[in-house]
């Protein structure tokens, strides 16, 4: 099994094998066991199966958990005594209880950050369409990739045990901020809890490591005869770049969980300094509660840009292939995906306006945070021309492309709000800084997403998923992604400060019950239509209408020169050689030209 | 009872809309692929101009229900909230500018473009005049307002007036302590590891500070308006953030490292109750910093109020010392002796006797 996937990664490096080879390794691929087939599987296809399905388990958890602190803050007069059967203590009396409250929205926030719009997003599309769109067999280490996955299971198992605590998971907000993390006597979240997610954390930055270098080392060196870089489709550079963003930043939280780790166990004293925490003084001197801030945020702004990345390049793809049309601007969208990753490595400290941070050193980070507008509308302007006078089909990956833009516009533009400081100071923290998050890198996130599944499900699974559900899926989304997320900027102009349990004591925002309740309503909907996309999926594996041509979309790219159900190693014969960039589409009068029909004699250039 | 009953519709409206959904397969076979497509393709392109139209019409319905709920329906309490709303005003109009512009775009594209066999897609791989106005005329207004915005961040975030008054504020799990400098307008020094909350010495301030004797503790703020406040912000704990969502001001409170803000309050309360038309307006600090169980529970109250109010209220208050020291005698005259011996005995006298004198 190992040696006959080494043995593919030589081939993907050669580029070119016998067809006596590839004879020999179908006939060995029908006799594969279903423990090497489906579990410890080595075939990129079937790892990126595995993340996607693992994401969309955590997807329907952490979306519920969000459906259940919606109701106490909907509803707070109410009590929901099925919440006590489930519960128990937690929800005595059928009421949430404050502990529990903040233990849902943590792990909320830790579930849809990383393990689902990381681990799900690009461990999914990375695994899946770097070989099959740059024309290899399979990643550069089969194994590492192999080992990605199950490292990211691991971190997955820890992080479910830790639900389970006595004293609960991690409570202390998915930015777990020293010193309420640090310290057990402060919440019981920052007990047990902290220490399981702080090692789920460790195995889940582990993961994204191994999976980046090999997805870096894949894109560079494995690209089949022809793929020159600037010939690669937009997805697999956004896939690029949110690689190098992960592979460096995030050895940096690595460093940060661990000395956090060392304060909780080791009595060290890296975040903490004279602390009188109940009563109870604390030796600690000479530490720095913010310095774990600047740690945590030097990932934690690249991660968002690792979360919405590879949305950007699978959005370009789509809407090219859909529009029938070039992408407009191949090498500006390229290069603004590169200057969006440089720049978010030199954002971070704008989540840190008013932690006292220097005003002077301020003033450089809202400078270059601002500056990220301009690659962002190069995009937005850039897609916009891609859609003008196309010929647009509504596909379903191709509805979700458009509703991200327009997500990607709205979420985009109140990051020029909280991005100068001088508004940080008053819009930090509050609602405002939850909507435009939620819309841009959330749900715009999984929008992207969407498109994903739905524009590559066919190649996946051989089969299509079903229509009419995609597209209720999609207007009710898009509708009450707006519902929910919209109204929360009054909020947050009011002052409205998030994370909090209940409202209703405080005369400065306690007039938003009402839009809280519709809200929490909505949220409940959007959740129960994404349950309806889950069996769609699931459904359609088995029994969605099948495919039939190799090619449904009339697409450039790879993928699409594959058979419908392609093996391990993808081409059953020589990879096919590029010619040409994936983006020919309605050139010269011709519908669409694939990237392995090489220049005519009389073609024109664009 | 209720619960089973919406479970019972969900799972019903599941099955309708499976049902429809398989049922709607089958009819496009039975069409024909093309033809459905095409219809499929008529209807979401009309519905996305519907989305554009309804949702012009629920923002502007939105903002009539929300708009006078936020602050900037009312002036801002303090001068630096004026600057962050005049900043907050011109952002709103560039951005809601291009937002209006660009979703209007792409929806109106979605609709005029939709798929016929007439058409043929326009082959418009790029343009690099196209590409360098939308490159130039975004960074031209970003200029413009990362500009304005670090114009006015360095004047908040500047120096405090040198005549500024001076409120010590400490956030704690999950409440709020004011201490004011007293007479002498210097705070006594702090020792975290003096904390005692139930001998009365909840700051942790070393009485062996002869200017902390002055020093009065106090569970609400009380300002005076048209006066610079200068406020000194700790946290014992972990970290809070003093809110002030009226007078637009926000800064953490971090354990072990004090950190500053300053503003000069324009309204008192009482004319807040007449901007706002509010009788039971308060202004309140709110936490803004996730700090555990109860954050959202902890409130702080701001009262501004005119010179004359404030001077009666300051009057009324006695320094903590004080009050930590008749306790202490009053408990056991020896333990104070002794105490008093080690914390506060070359001064113990003197003060009292120059806050009567001044
Ligand atoms: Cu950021
Ligand atoms: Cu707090």
């Amino acid at each position: 099994m190992s040696s006959e996937s080494i043995h593919h990664g030589q081939q993907g490096v050669a580029a070119a094998s016998s067809h006596d080879l590839h004879e020999e390794h179908h006939h060995h691929h029908g006799e594969e066991s279903f423990i090497s087939k489906y579990v410890f599987s080595q075939d990129h296809k079937m790892i990126a199966k595995q993340f996607l399905i693992t994401g969309m388990i955590w997807a329907i958890i952490g979306g519920l958990f969000s459906v259940i602190f919606r109701l106490q803050l909907g509803y707070p007069e109410m009590t929901f005594p099925f919440l006590e059967d489930i519960f128990g203590k937690w929800a005595v009396g059928g009421r949430i209880s404050n502990e529990f409250y903040y233990a849902l929205v943590t792990m909320h926030g830790t579930i849809l950050v990383f393990f689902v719009l990381t681990a799900g997003l690009s461990g999914t599309f990375a695994n899946f369409l770097i070989p099959l769109q740059i024309g290899a067999r399979d990643m550069a280490s089969p194994f590492l990739n192999m080992l990605s996955y199950w490292f990211f299971f691991l971190a997955s198992v820890i992080m479910f045990s830790s639900l389970f605590i006595q004293t609960g998971p991690a409570a202390g907000g998915w930015t777990i901020y020293p010193p309420l993390s640090a310290l057990g006597q402060a919440s019981e979240g920052s007990k047990l809890g902290m220490d399981f997610w702080l090692v789920s954390m460790a195995m889940f930055i582990v993961s994204s490591l191994l999976g980046g270098l090999n997805y870096i080392s894949t894109i560079l060196n494995m690209r089949t005869k022809g793929m020159t870089m600037t010939r690669m489709p937009l997805t697999i550079w956004a896939i690029f770049f949110t690689a190098v963003l992960g592979v460096l930043s995030f050895p940096v939280l690595l460093s940060g969980a661990i000395l956090l780790l060392f304060d909780r166990n080791l009595g060290t004293s890296f975040y903490l300094s004279e602390i009188v925490v109940k009563g109870e003084i604390l030796p600690n001197e000479g530490g720095s509660a913010i310095l774990f801030q600047h740690l945590f945020w030097f990932l934690g702004h690249p991660e968002v840009y690792i979360i919405l990345m590879p949305a950007l390049g699978m959005v370009s793809e789509v809407m090219s292939v859909n529009s029938r049309k070039p992408i407009f601007g191949y090498l500006a969208m390229v290069g603004s995906l590169f200057a969006i990753a440089i720049l978010a490595f030199l954002v971070w400290a704008h989540h840190m306006f008013v932690t006292g941070l220097n005003p002077f050193l301020g003033a450089f980070f809202v400078l270059l945070t601002l500056l990220i507008a301009v690659p962002s509308a190069i995009k937005v302007f850039n897609w916009l021309t891609t859609l003008w006078r196309g010929n647009l089909r509504f596909t379903p990956a191709m509805l979700f492309a458009i509703g991200f833009v327009s997500l990607f516009i709205s979420g985009g533009l109140t990051g020029i709000f909280l991005g100068n400081s001088t508004l940080d100071i008053h819009l930090h923290d509050t609602y405002f800084v939850v909507a435009h998050f939620h819309i841009v890198m959330g749900v715009a996130s999984f929008f992207g997403m969407f498109a994903g599944v739905y524009h590559w499900f066919p190649k996946m699974y051989g089969r299509y998923m079903n229509n009419t559900m995609a597209y209720i899926h999609f207007w009710v989304t898009l509708v009450g992604a707006y519902l929910i997320f919209w109204p929360m900027h009054y909020a947050g102009l009011a002052g409205m400060p998030r994370r909090y349990t209940d409202y209703s004591n405080w005369h400065s925002f306690n007039m938003f019950a009402d839009m809280n309740r519709f809200i929490s309503t909505v949220a409940m909907i959007v959740f129960a239509v994404q349950l309806l996309f889950v069996f769609n999926f699931f459904y359609s594996i088995w029994k969605g209408r099948k495919v039939t041509t190799k090619n449904p979309w009339g697409s450039n790219t790879l993928e699409w020169t594959t058979p419908i159900r392609p093996g391990h190693g993808n081409w059953p014969g020589e990879i096919p050689e590029v010619h040409r960039w994936p983006y020919d589409y309605g050139k010269d009068g011709r519908d669409y030209i694939s990237q392995i029909e090489p220049i005519g004699e009389g073609e024109s250039h664009h | 009872m209720s619960g089973y009953f919406i479970l019972a519709i969900l799972a019903l409206a599941f099955l309708v809309t499976f049902q429809i959904a398989k049922a709607s397969e089958y009819v496009s076979v039975l069409k024909g692929e093309e033809k459905t497509f095409q219809q499929n393709n008529r209807i979401n392109a009309f519905l996305f101009i519907v989305f554009l139209v309804l949702g012009l019409i629920g923002a502007w319905w939105c903002n009539d229900l929300f708009f006078k709920k936020t602050l900037l329906a009312h002036p801002a309490a303090s001068d630096h909230g004026e600057k962050i709303d005049k900043m907050l005003w011109l952002t709103l109009g560039v951005t809601g500018l291009v937002f209006f512009l660009t979703q209007i775009l792409l929806f109106w594209f979605a609709f005029k473009y939709q798929y016929t066999e007439k058409r043929k897609a326009y082959y418009f791989a790029h343009s690099n005049k196209l590409e360098l106005i939308w490159t130039v005329v975004p960074a031209i207004f970003l200029t413009l307002l990362v500009g304005l915005g670090l114009f006015y961040w360095f004047k908040i975030t500047g120096d405090a007036p040198k005549d500024a008054q001076l409120v010590e504020i400490t956030g704690k799990q999950f409440n709020w302590m004011m201490r004011y400098p007293g007479k002498d307008g210097v705070f006594g020094r702090k020792n975290y590891r003096l904390t005692d909350a139930s001998n009365g010495n909840a700051l942790g301030v070393d009485w062996e500070d002869g200017s902390s004797h002055d020093d009065l503790e106090s569970t609400e703020m009380h300002l005076v308006v048209n006066k610079p406040v200068q406020l000194v912000i700790n946290a014992q704990d972990v970290i809070h953030d003093v809110g002030l969502p009226h007078f637009r001001m926000k800064m953490d409170a971090v354990p072990g490292i004090p950190t500053t803000l300053w503003f000069t309050p324009k309204y008192t309360t009482a004319k807040m109750k007449e901007i706002t038309g509010d009788k039971d307006f308060v202004y309140e600090i709110a936490c803004d910093q996730m700090c555990g169980s109860g954050h959202y529970s902890m409130k702080g109250l701001i009262i501004v109020e005119t010179q004359e109010e404030y001077d009666k209220w300051i009057a009324t208050q006695k320094p903590q010392y004080l009050t930590v020291k008749a306790a202490q005698t009053e408990a056991s005259p020896k333990v104070v002796a002794d105490t008093l011996k080690t914390t506060a005995v070359p001064a113990s006298a003197k003060p009292i006797a120059q806050n009567t004198q001044h």
